[in-house]
């Protein structure tokens, strides 16, 4: 299982203005596992988010994607190498159908009109192959989608593009609890099918549900990444909160000081 | 070719689920072009019986020609409200371009067709100055439009001299909404037009189907065609009567060459709105901006290109509108232009909220519009009416917009 990292970030920097927000921070994501991505409010995960998808530049540190060093100066750097962020608000047009949410603006064409028959067979096969029976028709405007629904959208339109990272910020945070475990299944799946999974949450339960790995924030620190079976829930509790849990975490005194 | 696929999804939906389904949508708030063809009918029923003379066929002709102007403008204003953007200014800047037109054709002698080009693309600037100020400074469009729509106002008095009526030689441009078609020649546009509609819709059922996707069924197309053949044909039947007052001295039949003329705008705009990747970008900036963005795609430049479309079609809306009056004067594209316009986007279904609507639209928003006019015409109202009807009828268009997409909310379809 523990392969090569397909993306490794060392010693992250990144300020905005006088604020530190990210401390010389460490993260790898491995091919085949879901990696979560837990921190309290203000740790700094979103911002790592953002950095690794190429919104906000890095101020140092350094960049490995399949091993090779890279330089990521935009979101279409980010998605030219697999990379691909599903954002909680999901960025979806309810006024658009299924197949024209997953291809916008990377439509499929043949000459100068859509080939929408292409475009739909391929959404099929992308939704088929994540064991997607939930939706009636692709056909369907977006607005009529359940929350379930829409996030299973917006992750397909994510993997449809043979991406290699996907990165889900909280796709669970506004769904109740039988689309909460149709998504996460959805999650299980995509690692299961090969792909890097970073997945953000707050939900304790999913975490460990899904994950292979946790990585903890504290404070725009690394606290710790483990392994979800060597850990238990209190301690992630406790790594995010202060820090530190045990011999895992960070040193005493460097954490809160900052 | 069948592949292996579900059985519920080769078989093409039978007529009664369409219907069904239809029903459906209507009931969830997408009413589409349900107001518009209620409308019409009404309208007409009305007018019918309280003026004779409102079904002959002059009047027929009449209706066409009178609304042209007004659905040309309307369905410019189709792509900026697709954005949920507003112009105010189309009215006047049709205004404009048929004054660049007018003075250059009659008073510099330029021949029509660097007179009409000249035009358009005083349209095509003017969008390209509206948009930029609304894509890249920001500022909302209603107000740019609105400082526009005064600002041209001036622009048409410079040009025609403090207030001239520059009158229409030219036969070519007097022809556009003077002129008809041959008899013949409107049977042969009606055979050829269905004939290609109804062949588009086969290949595109048998390519569908062939690949294994979900296509119409027969029953559902030749309903389709056959509705188009029957709608169509009775209106060519009518305008190639005899409606000459008096046909031994002049006769007057046929198909006016304006109504070809929106017919190739209406099918030129559909094809760029519903099978081009760039109406596909249109319709994702008005229903998630950001997106959009975030899909890559420039969504200032749809702004930008959505006025340049808007306002081009003013330009052509206002060249008819001169055609049919013989002349352009300082309030050609005013008074109640615009806002019959934006009425005929909007009555046939275009959302003001933007990311809803079709070229379509407002054509069936616009005959309604004719209708109006036509019809308040010929009953004689004063001014004092006609203004009335039309502030209410702007309003409970865009009532029944906001009604509909309320409920539609509320139904989960938004």
């Amino acid at each position: 299982m523990s392969q090569a990292p397909v993306l490794e970030l060392r010693g992250i920097d990144k300020s905005f203005g006088p604020v530190q927000v990210l401390h010389d921070v460490a993260f790898s994501v491995y091919p085949g596992e879901v990696t979560a991505l837990v921190g309290d409010n203000g740790a700094g995960k979103s911002t790592l988010v953002k950095c690794i998808g190429g919104i906000h530049p890095m101020d140092s540190g350094e960049y490995f994607f399949e091993g090779e060093k890279v330089h990521v100066n935009g979101p279409r750097d980010a998605a030219a190498m697999g990379v691909e962020i599903v954002y909680q608000d999901l960025a979806l047009c309810d006024n658009l159908d299924i197949v024209q949410n997953m291809f916008l603006g990377r439509e499929r064409k043949s000459g100068l009109v859509l080939d929408e028959d292409t475009m739909e067979e391929m959404a099929a096969k992308t939704l088929a192959g994540l064991s997607v029976r939930t939706v009636k028709s692709l056909r369907q405007h977006v607005s009529s989608l359940s929350g379930g629904q829409r996030q299973t959208v917006a992750i397909a339109k994510a993997v449809l593009w043979n991406s290699k990272v996907v990165i889900l910020d909280e796709p669970t945070a506004a769904l109740g609890v039988a689309q909460t475990a149709q998504v996460l299944e959805l999650v299980r799946r995509l690692a299961d099918n090969g792909l890097a999974v970073v997945l953000i949450s707050h939900n304790m339960n999913d975490v460990f549900a899904v994950s292979d790995r946790i990585a903890a924030l504290y404070l725009g620190r690394m606290a710790a990444q483990v392994k979800t079976s060597e850990v238990t829930h209190s301690q992630i509790v406790e790594l995010i909160t202060a820090g530190r849990s045990g011999e895992l975490g960070l040193p005493t005194g460097n954490g809160a000081s900052a | 070719m069948t592949t292996t696929t579900s059985p519920a999804k080769t078989s093409a939906p039978a007529i009664g689920s369409q219907v069904r389904d239809y029903f459906e949508r209507v009931r969830g708030g997408d009413l589409g072009a349900l107001p518009a063809v209620i409308g019409l009918v009404v309208l007409c029923v009305v007018f019918a019986s309280l003026s004779p003379s409102f079904l002959s066929p002059i009047n027929f002709a009449n209706l066409f020609t009178q609304g042209a102007g007004v659905t040309i403008i309307a369905m410019g204003l189709v792509f900026v409200l697709l954005l949920g953007e507003i112009d105010l200014s189309a009215g006047f800047a049709s205004g404009v371009c048929a004054a660049v037109m007018a003075v250059l054709l009659t008073n510099e002698g330029w021949p029509w067709y660097t007179a009409v080009l000249a035009s358009m693309v005083t349209g095509v600037l003017i969008g390209l100055v509206l948009g930029a100020l609304v894509a890249k400074l920001g500022i909302p469009s209603f107000v740019v439009t609105l400082a526009a729509f005064l600002a041209f106002q001036g622009v048409a008095l410079i040009l025609l001299d403090e207030g001239t009526n520059v009158s229409i030689r030219d036969e070519t441009i007097l022809a556009i909404a003077n002129s008809n078609l041959s008899p013949l020649l409107g049977w042969v546009l009606l055979v050829a037009g269905v004939l290609l509609y109804a062949g588009i819709q086969l290949t595109q059922a048998r390519r569908r189907t062939s690949r294994g996707l979900m296509a119409d069924s027969m029953a559902v197309i030749a309903v389709r065609v056959g509705a188009l053949a029957v709608i169509a044909g009775f209106a060519v039947y009518v305008l190639n009567l005899e409606r000459s007052r008096n046909p031994a001295i002049i006769s007057l039949t046929g198909v006016p060459i304006v109504v070809p003329v929106i017919l190739v705008l209406l099918i030129v705009w559909t094809f760029v709105l519903r099978r081009t990747a760039y109406g596909r970008h249109v319709y994702a900036v008005g229903g998630n901006a950001e997106a959009a963005r975030r899909a890559g795609i420039n969504v200032d430049r749809i702004r930008i290109s959505a006025f340049v479309i808007c306002s081009f079609m003013a330009s052509i809306g206002g060249i008819v509108a001169a055609s049919r009056a013989n002349s352009v004067d300082p309030n050609t594209g005013g008074s109640t232009v615009l806002l019959f316009a934006v009425g005929a986007a909007v009555i046939g279904g275009t959302s003001l909220f933007g990311g809803k609507g079709r070229v379509l639209d407002a054509l069936l928003g616009g005959a309604v519009v004719a209708v109006v006019i036509n019809g308040m015409g010929l009953m004689g109202y004063s001014a004092s009416v006609k203004y009335i009807v039309t502030g209410a009828v702007l309003l409970l268009s865009a009532g029944v917009d906001a009604l509909s997409r309320k409920r539609a909310s509320s139904s989960g379809r938004r």
